[in-house]
């Protein structure tokens, strides 16, 4: 079985969901670029990460793809100007994630010109070491754009012995979302090549793009791009049944190798690394053409949009601007949500910008949104945990965590919860099972904090404490030799008269002599 | 000589005591009742409480001469772990001794600071900087927020700010009792 590749044979994993995709509905168009935005609002931090230190000044003119944050180690991923313009501050702007909060923002106004910085690429990327292209990937700002944001450097970096598949995740992971598929459609030779670069970058001997059995449009492509390329010994493609969450990291894995990524263990162990397909082009457009990744395709759809399709946004682009440019709202237009409807945030504003992870921009109406029915008590169904793709038992987490004993939940695996919302999808009692479980990993976080931040403040009070001891100690010390030497320059000056006395006395005598 | 011989053995057995001492203190023994105590304690070191710290104040609650409610930083969470260890039941925190807060950080105008090092005296973690007539700063990641420098600044530029605490969800509202009764009955 271990000597299988991944791929051989198609596997089905635990739970999950058959949904109706509604991937069709923007697919009609082609993907098209929308026009200039008059300002671009490029968030410094969009990975998982830290900052970069700002590079620009106000009123500083500057090139399509120059960095505007500077690149540090493999966390710190830099953010490029996506056009040429003028900046036109550093201000704090709306974040999609966390809800409501505020992020510092480069603001770019964009002179229209589009006019490009000298381009660095690495054309003989064959004969690179692994280093050299992941040390250029993370130049060029590569970030996960499944979603999840993860730097592409940290991922691809390590030289894990006995990695040999690099899994290029097609599989979108849920309904509206169709970006990937476009991507695939149009641009498959660029995803081959991307998943070439990252296979060599990784140290693995194949390639496997995984796509959904739905997309046989995709495979056409790919397979095509595949012989151009000269590549069909070295890149393999599958289709995975179409069951949601199908494209989260794990679930993709147990699809195509059987087996389990171990719950405290990383895919490397299994052989294995995931990346997206989106990274996969945007690596191919670093490395062959020297572009640093500065825009993204974004799927603008729902019943809330008059025409919904795929577009190529610049990052930094507010969403209000890609919604236009699919045709604008339609009536009753209740909730905008940045992701799929499983697992999707709410955006509290359409001012908020596009990152090199928004997927999808998803409008509700009325009809989806229309109040639930009221939440109502657990009544044990197990319904939840016949659906959970993790193997977790959701209603006892959720039991433990509104009892707000989050240790115990903890102890359940709570952190193991991938969030896909299978769980409450099927709750009869219409319990919101994924915010209790946001909720409680939150806790546990915030807890694990507080323990450290404690922890060091004993240690420094405890150091304290002892240093001032010491220099007690020390002052005591200190009083006494003074004390003992003020005694003993009595005993000594006593000794000493007495000596004189003496000295005279002889002195005398001998006088008398 | 004598009396020089009678210092150098009370250096060396003053400092003796003192290795022993530190010894002692660097090695508390993490089982006992105290360490637990002290361990569940946030460590703020604002002397609310009454004691001069939390280990002060753990020693009394392990001798019983402290209630398990006198620690505001702590809070409700607080009190309920340490009854919880105690076996006894938990009660409201005692409220005359200060409120719960969400964690703060001390930050010095540096513009205004006189250099007269009070602060540093003050501070019961080392977490502030600074030289005789030069202007101090706080540590930030070290600053426990125990507000024990702002009374002795004789120029009053000490604030206490809201740390900067990234954004949390919520919990969600419980699920309504009434319906809850009325699914049981
Ligand atoms: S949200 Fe978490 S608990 Fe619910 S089904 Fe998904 S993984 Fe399981
Ligand atoms: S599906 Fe809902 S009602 Fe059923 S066991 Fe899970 S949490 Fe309880
Ligand atoms: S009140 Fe302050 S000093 Fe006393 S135990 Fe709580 S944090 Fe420590
Ligand atoms: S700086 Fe002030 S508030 Fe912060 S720990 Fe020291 S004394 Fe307390
Ligand atoms: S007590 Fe106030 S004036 Fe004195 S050093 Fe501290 S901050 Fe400066």
């Amino acid at each position: 079985m271990d000597d299988a590749l991944p791929g051989d044979r198609i596997h089905g994993f635990h739970g999950g969901l058959k949904l109706q995709h509604h991937k069709q509905t923007a697919c009609q168009h082609p993907v098209e670029r929308p026009p200039l935005p008059e300002r671009l609002f490029i968030a410094m931090r969009q990975h998982q990460g830290e900052t970069g230190r700002t590079l620009v000044e106000t009123g500083e003119h500057v090139l399509k793809g120059q960095a505007l944050t500077e690149a540090g180690d493999d966390f710190i991923v830099p953010e490029h100007a996506p056009t040429s313009g003028t900046i036109e501050g550093v201000i704090d702007y709306p974040a999609a994630m966390p809800p409501g909060s505020m992020r510092r923002t480069i603001v770019l106004v964009p002179d229209g010109e589009d006019r490009p910085a000298p381009r660095q690429p690495l054309e003989d990327w064959q004969e690179r070491r692994a280093d050299e292209i992941v040390d250029h990937l993370h130049r060029s700002g590569l970030a996960g754009l499944g979603g999840a944001m993860f730097p592409t450097a940290a991922k691809l970096r390590g030289g894990w012995s006995g990695l040999h598949t690099l899994i290029l995740n097609g599989a979108e992971c849920e309904p509206w979302i169709a970006c990937d598929e476009m991507l695939m459609r149009e641009r498959a030779r660029d995803v081959v090549e991307g998943g070439l670069i990252l296979a060599h970058a990784a140290g693995a001997r194949q390639v496997v793009i995984a796509i959904e059995d739905r997309m046989g449009l995709v495979e056409e492509k790919l397979r095509e791009a595949r012989s151009a390329l000269g590549a069909e010994r070295r890149v393999r493609i599958r289709k995975v049944f179409t069951i949601y969450p199908e494209g989260g990291e794990r679930q993709i894995i147990q699809a195509l190798t059987g087996r389990e990524v171990p719950h405290d263990g990383l895919p490397q162990d299994l052989g294995v690394v995931v990346h997206n397909v989106g990274t996969a082009a945007a690596a191919r457009d670093a490395v062959v053409e020297g572009r640093p990744l500065v825009e993204r395709i974004v799927t603008v759809t729902g019943p809330g949009i008059a025409d919904p399709r795929n577009l190529l946004a610049l990052v930094g682009t507010p969403f209000a601007h890609l919604v236009e440019a699919a045709g604008g709202y339609r009536e009753g237009v209740t909730r905008l949500v940045l992701g799929g409807p499983m697992s999707g945030t709410a955006l509290p504003s359409d001012e908020i910008p596009v990152t090199k992870g928004s997927n999808c921009v998803l409008a509700l109406t009325r009809e989806e949104t229309a109040p639930t029915q009221p939440t109502l008590p657990c009544i044990n169904c197990g319904e939840c945990v016949r659906v959970c793709p993790a193997r977790l038992l959701p209603q006892t987490l959720f039991k433990l965590v509104e009892a707000e004993n989050y240790d115990d939940a903890a102890d359940y695996d709570l952190a193991d919860c991938i969030e896909c919302g299978c769980c409450a999808a099927v709750c009869p009692s219409h319990i919101p099972l994924v915010d209790f479980y946001k909720h409680g990993k939150d806790e546990l976080t915030r807890r694990r904090l507080d323990r450290r931040r404690a922890a060091l403040a004993k240690r420094r009070y405890e150091a304290r404490e002892e240093r001032l001891e010491r220099e007690r100690q020390a002052r005591r010390a200190k009083r006494q030799e003074r004390e003992e030497k003020l005694k003993r320059s009595e005993t000594d000056a006593k000794s000493e008269i007495q000596a004189a006395i003496e000295r005279a006395k002889r002195k005398k005598e001998g006088g008398n002599d | 000589m004598v009396s020089a011989i009678l210092t150098l053995t009370a250096l060396v057995l003053g400092i003796g005591a003192l290795l022993l001492w530190l010894g002692r203190r660097l090695a508390p023994d993490e089982g006992s009742l105290v360490e637990r105590i002290n361990g569940i304690l946030p460590q703020t070191q604002c002397a609310q409480c009454g004691y001069p710290g939390c280990r002060p104040y753990a020693q009394a609650v392990a001798d019983g001469e402290a209630d398990i409610n006198q620690c505001p930083p702590g809070g409700e969470d607080g009190v309920k772990m340490l009854a919880e260890l105690l076996g006894v039941e938990p009660k409201p925190l005692d409220e005359t001794r200060g409120e719960h807060k969400p964690p703060m950080v001390a930050v010095i105008d540096e513009d205004r600071c006189i250099g007269c090092t009070l602060c540093i005296q003050a501070c019961p973690v080392d977490a502030i900087l600074g030289a005789q007539r030069q202007m101090h700063t706080v540590i930030e990641a070290e600053c426990t927020g125990c507000e024990l420098c702002i009374e002795p600044c004789p120029v009053d530029c000490i604030d206490l700010v809201a740390k900067d605490e990234p954004w949390r969800w919520p919990r969600p509202d419980p699920i309504p009792l009434k319906v809850r009764e009325a699914a049981h009955g």
